[in-house]
């Protein structure tokens, strides 16, 4: 078992025709991902990397039985392409784009949230059960089928932490990386509800950065409802107030969202935190230590 | 982006937002024509930067004959001024905003912010007004009154009645701040704004609203739909470093330290800051080179990196997903011969063709320390930064 996607999620692309989508749907059906076509209004009829290119996602849903797309269009048509989606009856979107403006977040959270669908992103690396599917812009071949359920803000910094739960050779259940915006579509909580019911996953490992309380109400979700081991790390401890550090969201502002306060909330919660970058393979392992002596 | 007080005043204005008397003036010369505009026996003058706590820093002062106006106008225009958000050097004076003045009888705080727990946009009142904001949340979070906008209702006539007379309004005020609060909504909306403050918005001794002060924020994501408000960019405010990286798609901000960072992807770029002080250093920025780091990228890093004279090492930290590192040790290499680096320079390979990567770092001959594992990388540049000292 894995979280939302696996061997059999029949994916398509909307913006497989650009220069993103076109590379990165190409590394998906090479990592073995299901994908069955592509979007690109005005190019409906054509083929592209063996797959059929439909003008509107409900001609591509009704041709294919997809339940999962990834986004590649630029920003300033992500908001249509979300709600194409949603309106489609997908039900897992996976927004990869970057800049989309917040407030056409505000209106695409509403419309998916709505409709029972499930958004990842934007502003991420995607999706990944490792051996099974990848959606989204991560490197395949560093991830390893495994018992970590990984949540993440960052990109590099997730592959980071793939990297090191490979190492130690405990692999990955399925890895979500939730994106750096301020409006998420899907939260750290929800990954953890998802992980927690996951029969795989034996223990989480969550990435934050600064920006927001997403860590904090994860926390105190932790301490409420999850019974599983679970590691972090918060990265920006010496990132300077009111500065964005690249991602819209990691911006200490109003007096919220230090690093400092996101791993006392962690850590009072009972979660296993790390200060380095460079230890959460260790973290993760301690955990199983942990759970062995209490045993 | 930010906008300056005037220029937020001139939005404010064009929404039906009541504002003072005010002429915006960049050039001494312009102080006599602005006079005749504003026909009073007192006159407000008032440093534009960006930045907060301009009244105790000198940045506003309150003058009553015309020569004093100049006088003001001749010692705020072209300097630096510091104020308590401000760093030491503090920010350029390039424009002064001369307004008529008014006799308050209160001041509030009126707000407007993406909250991003609630995923809404949300207004915030208070009858502190004057204050920092923040502070008042903290000590007294009681008196700040609040109200979420449904984003696709927009805002509704009775939240502006709840807020009004929750700050103690009389009826006719209620309706003036019912005018004022949807004209603000419509603008945070039309104009993709991430934060707007009235801070003070007072009551007058004719009672009055006017808005006294205004901060806006712009959402950098939707610069693209509002080329008017692009054009309302002033470089001047911000460092000359950051600027030079924005031109070519690098994401750098300055801090203090002396080992200087250059990673691909924000995360990581902030999680490589914190391992450098957790092992003793101080980073001197922060820097993502992003996902498409080509030789001339990384050599223009180097170059931005290197003019601040605060760098005694370099630390590049670099997880190949879809970026190859071979292509990045090519581009570090050209960046180490052309710019004549002389400090220590380590560099963390980790992903995609990382070996490869390795091979030219080593074949090189220049004093490049190559590593793979993180943790070496920032013990490495920490000990040859105390090496070198």
């Amino acid at each position: 078992m894995s979280v939302l996607v696996d061997k059999n999620t029949k994916v398509i692309c909307q913006g497989l025709t650009g220069k993103q989508g076109m590379f990165h749907t190409e590394q998906a059906i090479a990592y073995g991902t299901k994908m069955v076509a592509g979007v690109t209004p005005g190019k409906g009829g054509q083929q592209q990397l063996g797959l059929g290119i439909f003008n509107t996602v409900e001609d591509a849903v009704k041709e294919t039985g997809a339940t999962a797309t990834v986004i590649y269009v630029p920003a300033p048509f992500c908001k249509d392409a979300i709600f194409e989606a949603v309106d489609a009856g997908i039900e897992l979107i996976i927004a990869i784009t970057e800049g989309i403006p917040v407030q056409d977040m505000l209106e695409a959270n509403i419309a998916v949230r709505q409709s029972g669908a499930r958004l990842i992103g934007p502003n991420c690396p995607g999706i990944i059960t490792p051996g099974e599917c990848k959606i989204g812009i991560m490197p395949g071949d560093i991830h390893k089928a495994g018992k970590i359920g990984i949540v993440s803000r960052s990109g590099t910094l997730t592959y980071e932490a793939v990297n090191q739960t490979t190492i130690i050779g405990y692999g990955q259940s399925t890895c979500i990386g939730i994106g750096g915006d301020p409006l998420p579509g899907t939260s750290f909580i929800d990954c953890l509800e998802l992980f927690e019911n996951d029969g795989q996953t034996e223990a989480i490992l969550m990435v934050g950065e600064i920006g927001g309380t997403a860590e904090e109400a994860a926390a105190d979700y932790i301490r409420d409802y999850v019974s599983k081991p679970v590691a972090a790390y918060i990265a920006g401890v010496t990132a300077p107030k009111g500065k964005r550090m690249g991602h819209a969201g990691a911006i200490i502002a109003g007096g919220k969202g230090s690093a400092k306060e996101k791993f006392e909330a962690l850590e009072t919660a009972g979660v296993t935190i790390t200060d380095s970058p460079a230890q959460m393979g260790e973290a993760v392992k301690s955990l199983f230590v942990d759970q062995a002596k209490s045993a | 982006m930010n906008l300056h007080e005037y220029q937020a005043k001139q939005l404010f204005a064009e929404y039906n937002m009541p504002v003072p008397k005010n002429v915006v003036i960049k050039h001494r010369n312009d102080v006599a024509a602005a006079l005749v505009k504003l026909d009073c026996d007192r006159w407000v003058v008032k440093a534009q930067v960006h930045a907060g706590g301009r009244g105790k820093a000198g940045g506003v002062k309150i003058v009553s004959d015309r020569d004093a106006v100049a006088d003001a106008v001749n010692e705020l225009l072209g300097s630096q001024l510091v104020t308590y958000q401000t760093d030491q050097h503090g920010q350029p004076v390039s424009s002064v905003l001369i307004e008529a003045p008014c006799e308050i009888d209160r001041e509030l705080y009126l707000g407007m912010v993406v909250d991003r727990g609630l995923g809404k946009i949300v207004v915030m009142a208070s009858t502190e007004g004057g204050m920092e904001i923040e502070k008042v949340a903290n000590e007294t979070p009681d008196k700040i009154l609040k109200t979420a906008i449904d984003p696709l209702v927009g805002l509704q006539p009775y939240q502006c009645r709840k807020l009004a007379f929750g700050l103690g309004l009389s009826p006719a005020q209620v309706k003036q701040f019912s005018v004022l609060l949807s004209g603000l909504s419509r603008l945070f909306q039309d104009k993709d704004l991430s934060l707007v403050e009235i801070n003070p918005l007072v009551v007058t001794a004719s009672g009055d609203l006017l808005c006294l002060d205004g901060k806006i924020n712009i959402d950098d994501n939707a610069l693209y739909r509002h080329a008017e408000l692009k054009a309302l960019h002033d470089p001047s405010q911000e460092d000359e470093r950051e600027l030079k990286a924005k031109e070519w798609d690098l994401n750098y901000i300055a801090l203090s330290g002396e080992i200087a960072c250059m990673v691909n992807g924000a995360g990581l770029a902030m999680a490589t800051m914190d391992l450098i002080k957790l092992h003793g250093g101080n980073p001197a920025n922060f820097l993502d080179v992003g996902g498409t780091a080509t030789k001339e990228r990384v050599i223009e890093a180097f170059k931005i990196i290197l003019s601040d004279s605060n760098v005694k090492g370099i630390l590049v930290n670099i997880f190949g997903g879809i970026v190859r590192c071979d292509l990045i040790a090519e581009g570090i290499i050209g960046a180490v011969e052309e710019v004549h680096v002389s400090v220590p320079v380590v560099v963390r390979l980790q992903g995609n063709q990382a070996e490869k990567g390795f091979e030219l770092l080593n074949g090189s001959k220049l004093k490049v320390t190559a590593v793979k594992n993180l943790e070496d990388a920032a013990k490495q540049i920490i000990g040859l930064i105390g090496e070198a000292a």
